[in-house]
């Protein structure tokens, strides 16, 4: 078999730049899941929310995607020391986290999703920005600057996570109750606090995410369902919680998509994350950055 | 609840729902009550794993679709052939298919925590979805179209034929949970549930009970979805592989109780009537909405359903007394 190599070429960096943005949507799952290891299957979900908030502001008074992304980054945040909360007072607390948990958060995931389509209805929806139907042209591969810009923010965010996380007293607070709960206690911080930040955190990642999403193409509600699968596949693959692993997860992920997408058709794509999380959970469950149990 | 009450209960609903085949005739009760017998049996099947080992399923409605088009795919073939195979066939082929599945799923996945499991059925669901979209011979994307035979000997309606069907398979679900919840093998699935460390160090062989369960959790599914296409007529990917199958499946266990095998059958009466009343009287999605905000309520406020709240109540009773 002949590849074009112009085909290939635009199937890699197009791959790159989705990796890019299937980044951001993992992030707030790989603190959630990875760091303080609570399932939230509704992240995806509150990324869709992202996205109409940035379709309510962008649509009807003009604002620009990105900056409604950040501008609603403490709702999110505030909405998820709200679901934390709940979610330590009834399950954590008590150790239901498995059964009533999962149940929980499934729960969470279709009220926000029926709760979009009660508002807003089953359509698509788009937001205008200049950017969203340029290219750029280098060589024989385009690139799409409603790729490009959530590539840019996305890093940015991941970028200004990660230093967060290693520099700030809070932030490292965060790594270590994740190792050590008892340890931290010690040194004088409140574990149900830390997690509460951090899932806040994790919870305002999916406001930027979601306004990246509506940037890539039209949304609506139920299209979270795909984004679950992705988002664990890459958390899983990368390890459970290293950022580092969930770029490089994120990457691997956006590459097979785009090739499976350009040379089997675009109605193979939801099938690739998936196949990507059971193949790790039968080869590898540990990821390519985890330690091996 | 006492053996004698339970058979004459059994029997009790067995008789009422052949009188009301034989004396009815607004059809859409068949409709309705075919539609509540079928969530009692994905609630009872996804409750002998989510329930009795503590092993959350996502992708019932996975399992659902793949036995609704098992019948498709077998009924075309048979079709190309000149043969109409009786409803009873299609049930079967369902139940060892989707217990197939189920197996697998559970030998890949089940070693592991069981958040991986609940990730995993979620993604099958996804996969079996992408492959129902691509598979033009049973429809693809846009969905197929099935012929609703004529009505067997002494039914005036298929819909009636359907229903008693249904039926017979709910209370087929009731016997198999029920005598797991009473046998040496639901004692170790409650040892899985509780403890599974403790359970294994104890000489449960905790892997093989979880496949046992994986796998009779599929048969039944299976023949839950296997009759689908002939109830609907027409099947797509979107209504078979319908989240609402698959959050009424866990949801109706909560509601009843988990713990127990008449927890789903219960929580099933309930939210099913519930449900059918509400899409008549509000707009149905509303009414999805209201099984979430009721899942959410119940797994904060009553962890143990209204099994555990009754128990409760009468604790409180029996102390005051």
């Amino acid at each position: 078999v002949i590849i074009d190599p112009g085909l290939f070429l635009n199937a890699v960096v197009s791959g790159l730049l989705l990796g890019g943005f299937y980044t951001a949507v993992a992030l707030g799952l790989s603190i959630a899941f990875g760091q303080l290891d609570i399932v939230n299957i509704a992240h995806p979900a509150f990324v869709i929310v992202g996205s109409y908030f940035a379709y309510f502001l962008g649509a009807l008074y003009g604002f620009d995607p990105v900056l409604t992304g950040i501008l609603f980054t403490p709702v999110l945040f505030a909405a998820g020391v709200v679901v934390y909360r709940i979610y330590y007072l009834s399950f954590e607390r008590t150790g239901q986290e498995s059964l009533s948990g999962l149940a929980f958060f499934f729960g969470l995931m279709f009220i926000i999703e029926v709760t979009l389509i009660m508002i807003y209805g089953v359509d698509y929806r788009l937001v205008p920005a200049p950017y969203i139907g340029m290219n750029w042209k280098i060589g024989m591969v385009d690139i799409p600057l409603r790729m490009a810009v959530p590539f840019v923010v996305s890093a940015a965010m991941t970028i200004g996570i990660y230093l967060y996380l290693s520099k700030t007293f809070v932030g490292r607070a965060i790594l270590a109750v994740s190792q050590d709960r008892q340890a931290l206690q010690l040194m004088g911080a409140d574990p149900v606090k830390i997690k509460q930040i951090a899932f806040g955190l994790a919870i305002a990642t999916a406001s930027i995410a979601g306004a990246l999403l509506i940037i890539i193409g039209p949304v609506e509600p139920s299209i979270n369902r795909e984004y679950i699968g992705r988002a664990f596949a890459i958390v899983v693959l990368g390890g459970m919680g290293s950022i580092s692993g969930t770029v490089i997860a994120a990457f691997i992920l956006g590459i097979a998509e785009s090739f499976v997408q350009t040379f089997a058709g675009p109605s193979w794509a939801p099938a690739v994350a998936f196949s990507i999380l059971l193949l790790t959970l039968a080869v590898r469950p540990s990821g390519i950055l985890g330690r091996q149990s | 609840m006492k053996s004698g009450g339970f058979w004459l209960l059994f029997v009790g609903a067995l008789l009422a729902g052949l009188a009301f085949v034989a004396l009815g005739s607004n059809e859409y009760y068949y409709f309705a009550g075919y539609v509540i017998l079928q969530s009692m049996v994905m609630a009872i099947a996804w409750n002998i794993l989510g329930g009795f080992t503590g092993y959350v399923n996502f992708g019932s409605a996975g399992f659902f679709a793949v036995a609704a088009y098992t019948t498709i795919a077998l009924n075309k073939y048979f079709d190309g052939i000149g043969v109409h195979p009786p409803l009873v066939v299609f049930i079967v082929a369902g139940a060892v298919v989707c217990g197939l599945i189920g197996l697998g799923t559970g030998y890949l996945t089940l070693r592991f925590r069981g958040v991986y499991f609940a990730i995993a059925t979620l993604a099958l669901a996804v996969v079996f979805q992408t492959l129902a979209n691509n598979w033009d011979y049973v429809g693809g994307a846009k969905g197929t179209y099935m012929l609703t035979p004529a009505p067997p000997l002494f039914f005036s309606s298929y819909v009636k034929y359907l229903f008693l069907v249904m039926l017979l398979l709910a209370l087929f679900a009731v016997l198999v949970s029920r005598y797991i919840a009473h046998s040496k093998f639901g004692r170790g699935l409650a040892a899985v549930r509780d403890d599974e460390v403790a359970a294994e160090c104890m000489g449960v062989p905790t892997l093989k009970l979880k496949l046992i369960s994986t796998t009779v959790m599929g048969v039944l599914m299976g023949m839950a979805g296997a009759p689908y296409p002939y109830y609907v007529t027409y099947v797509d990917p979107l209504s078979a592989f319908s989240l609402g199958i698959a959050v009424n499946a866990i949801a109706m266990p909560m509601i009843g109780g988990t713990a127990y095998w008449y927890g789903p059958v219960i929580g099933a009466i309930l939210l099913g009537s519930a449900q059918e009343i509400l899409s008549v009287t509000i707009s149905s999605e509303l009414n999805v909405f209201l099984v979430g905000v009721v899942l959410v309520g119940f797994v904060i406020l009553a962890p143990s359903g209204l099994i555990g709240l009754f128990n409760n109540l009468r604790a409180r009773v029996a102390s005051r007394a």
